[in-house]
């Protein structure tokens, strides 16, 4: 049962097996563990960035293709909620037609461009994604009127899931049974579900075919694989899936705008996770998240602190502020794939 | 045994159409002119506009050269590249604002003096950073496409963090040289000074390349090399080497490019790269990966495209660049002029 649920596909390291078995439990049972907003929040974000990072995983890791527009099909997501939302009113069928527009929408623009840049050649891709992606930025913060430019807009959610919807009046080990856990069970359960699709997708016979494109493109070509739509499909799916994280995430934060959805800042966070974690593998994605998202969260208190203590010399404070942040990402990102390209689950895997 | 058949060869001119296809590429740049000059309504902005159009383009072939030539050269795409012209624009005008007096100075002598030392300063400063950039980053991932890309866009956060370090999180705003401010009155049109340098400057850096692609032995290697490196190897020559010389050197005009969009813009921020780096992208697929005088004609393009769609519909204009992209894309896959063997 358990084998035929994640395809087959065992962590094949026992280290890596007990670390996963925990990240599960934890987020399972997170409100319970964990109580509080902020810890809560923190199991949401991971839970997210696990379909965000393994569906992007699914085009670089698995199909070896570099883009640049992910938080754009994300975005998509997050907005088609949102806007519907806005127009036909706080109900689940908004939230259905919403999600179901932005995949649509996502889908159809990843397909033009995955046509106009990987028939030529799949660096192209990435070129063209990072140009597209900062149009689409642009036009969002442009259009003010429909989507609130940079302030974003703010979600009337079905009441369901707000923490004023009450379902059971007296607390459950301590934890307030409200729409605000439904709306926690409904990210968890969307995460293990689309991942549990997504590694079954890896170890299908498409998932088979994309890997021995990403070995030997032109191989795979003459044993009789045609490529290119290979490249498009796992583009068209990965973009799909984005758009439905993007869409749990506008429901989950209450709230979108182009800071969270949008911006290239979350892109290089996506990358190093795939990257810290292990391209190539789904567990990859779980484990980039959670250290990537616990890392964030917890890291940049840690840095002020040392910036203020380090305050007497040059130069170290600048280094060590808060908001050089993304300096320190950047050096982690060039180290690991210099020293650390299979990541940590490649590091675990070798080492049985 | 049979005759051999007469020979009689037949000397037909080509016709029209073959003859003009091979300046396709070149005559879009007027073509592009002309519709806007239909759609804007008044003569004189028209004329602004393209005046401001070509300094803009001049200004991004400047910036995306040396980005097609290293691709074309090596396979290497180098999203790094954003980060010199940053760089070049931040090192540029820190010389500037050190020389308050020569720059203030009414004097047209002084301030090219000035805006020289800037930009000597800045292509330095970014010619040495090609060359640990080259030898830290991109050095050890040759021919893994994906790792280059990763990688470098890895040194583009970390240059630009660090441009934030050493210069402090603002932007900076500096004011033209003294005698480059204003603009002069033509035929109803006023253009900016600056605009008519900068498509001066742009000419003579188009045109050096050239001559030296065109009419020097390092030119004639670097473009065997572009279109098959292995062979160029085999006569004899160290490709690596070449490839080092024109990755500084692509460098070092990015750095120009930088201090020249500063002096256009009056601000930096440590993200003007990453964000020229976009329309340098759009530029060198349009023009055809590794193909000089593609870039040249691409860059002009985009100018115009962007000037006028700025005028007429301001929220469109990075997206009418990319509608250009796309028509290009449709009708020559590889851009207007490759060069470039399908790797």
């Amino acid at each position: 049962m358990l084998m035929k649920l994640i395809s087959g596909d065992t962590p094949r390291s026992p280290i890596l097996s007990v670390i996963l078995a925990a990240i599960l439990l934890s987020l399972a049972f997170a409100p319970f563990l964990f109580p509080g907003t902020r810890p809560l929040d923190t199991a949401a974000h991971i839970c997210i960035f696990i379909i965000l990072v393994a569906s992007y995983d699914l085009m670089l890791g698995y199909g070896g293709i570099v883009s640049f527009a992910h938080t754009m099909f994300f975005g998509i997501g997050a907005y088609g909620v949102a806007l519907s939302l806005e127009h036909m009113g706080r109900s689940f069928g908004a939230v259905a037609f919403g999600t179901v527009a932005g995949m649509i929408l996502a889908a159809a623009l990843a397909f033009v461009i995955a046509m106009f840049s990987l028939r030529v050649r799949a660096i192209f891709f990435a070129m063209i994604t990072l140009a597209v992606a900062s149009a689409v930025a642009v036009l969002v913060s442009q259009f003010s009127t429909l989507t609130g430019g940079e302030d974003g807009m703010t979600l009337k959610i079905p009441r369901e899931l707000t923490p004023a919807f009450k379902f059971h009046d007296e607390k459950i080990l301590g934890v307030r049974m409200n729409g605000k856990l439904l709306n926690y069970y409904m990210v968890f359960f969307s995460t293990l579900i689309l991942f549990l699709v997504m590694l079954r997708m890896v170890n299908s016979p498409f998932g088979s075919v994309l890997k021995a494109i990403r070995e030997n493109a032109f191989r795979a070509e003459a044993v009789g694989y045609r490529v290119v739509v290979y490249r498009t499909a796992v583009t068209v799916i990965s973009a799909m899936i984005a758009a439905l994280a993007g869409a749990i995430y506008a429901l989950w934060l209450r709230y979108v705008g182009p800071a969270t959805t949008l911006s290239f800042d979350i892109m290089l966070d996506i990358l190093l996770m795939v990257v810290i974690g292990g391209m190539g593998t789904m567990y990859g994605a779980v484990i980039g998240a959670t250290v990537f998202v616990l890392a964030q969260t917890y890291l940049q208190d840690l840095m002020g602190t040392a910036s203020d203590a380090t305050s007497a010399l040059p130069l170290i404070p600048d280094l060590l502020n808060p908001d050089r942040w993304l300096l320190w990402l950047g050096v982690l990102f060039i180290l690991s794939i210099y020293f650390f390209p299979t990541g940590v689950v490649g590091r675990l895997r070798g080492a049985k | 045994m049979s005759q051999a058949p007469d020979h009689a060869p037949t000397m037909q001119r080509l016709n029209l159409v073959q003859r003009i296809t091979p300046f396709v590429p070149a005559l879009l740049v007027p073509l592009i002119a002309l519709l806007g000059l239909l759609f804007i309504p008044s003569g004189s902005s028209w004329l602004t506009l393209t005046v401001s159009g070509l300094a803009m383009g001049m200004m991004i072939f400047i910036m995306a050269a040396g980005l097609t030539l290293i691709f074309g050269l090596m396979d290497v795409i180098n999203f790094g590249h954003g980060a010199f012209i940053s760089v070049g624009a931040f090192v540029g005008v820190t010389v500037l604002l050190l020389v308050p007096g020569m720059t203030a100075a009414p004097s047209v002598g002084l301030n090219l003096v000035a805006v020289g030392l800037a930009v000597i300063a800045a292509m330095l400063a970014t010619g040495v950073m090609g060359v640990v950039f080259e030898r830290v980053i991109v050095r050890p991932v040759y021919g893994a496409h994906l790792k280059q890309i990763l990688i470098t866009v890895g040194g583009l956060i970390v240059i630009e963090q660090l441009i934030h370090v050493f210069w402090g999180p603002d932007e900076i705003f500096l004011t033209r040289p003294e005698t480059l401010k204003g603009a002069i009155t033509f035929a109803g049109a006023a253009l900016e000074k600056y605009r008519l340098l900068a498509v001066g400057v742009g000419l003579v850096v188009f045109l050096a390349m050239r001559h030296v692609l065109r009419h020097t032995k390092l030119g004639l290697i670097v473009r065997a090399g572009v279109e098959n490196g292995e062979m160029v190897q085999a006569l004899g020559y160290d490709i690596k080497r070449v490839f080092v010389l024109v990755f500084v050197a692509g460098s070092a005009l990015a750095g120009l490019g930088g201090v020249m969009w500063a002096l256009y813009q009056e601000v930096i921020t440590a993200h003007m790269g990453g964000q020229m780096l976009i329309l340098v992208f759009i530029v060198i697929i349009i023009g055809g990966l590794g193909s000089v005088e593609g870039c040249f004609i691409g860059a002009l393009m985009v100018g115009l495209l962007q000037n006028y769609t700025a005028f007429l519909v301001p929220k469109l204009a990075l997206v009418s660049n990319i509608g250009l992209m796309m028509l290009i894309l449709m009708w020559r896959p590889q851009g207007m002029i490759p060069v470039v063997k399908a790797k």
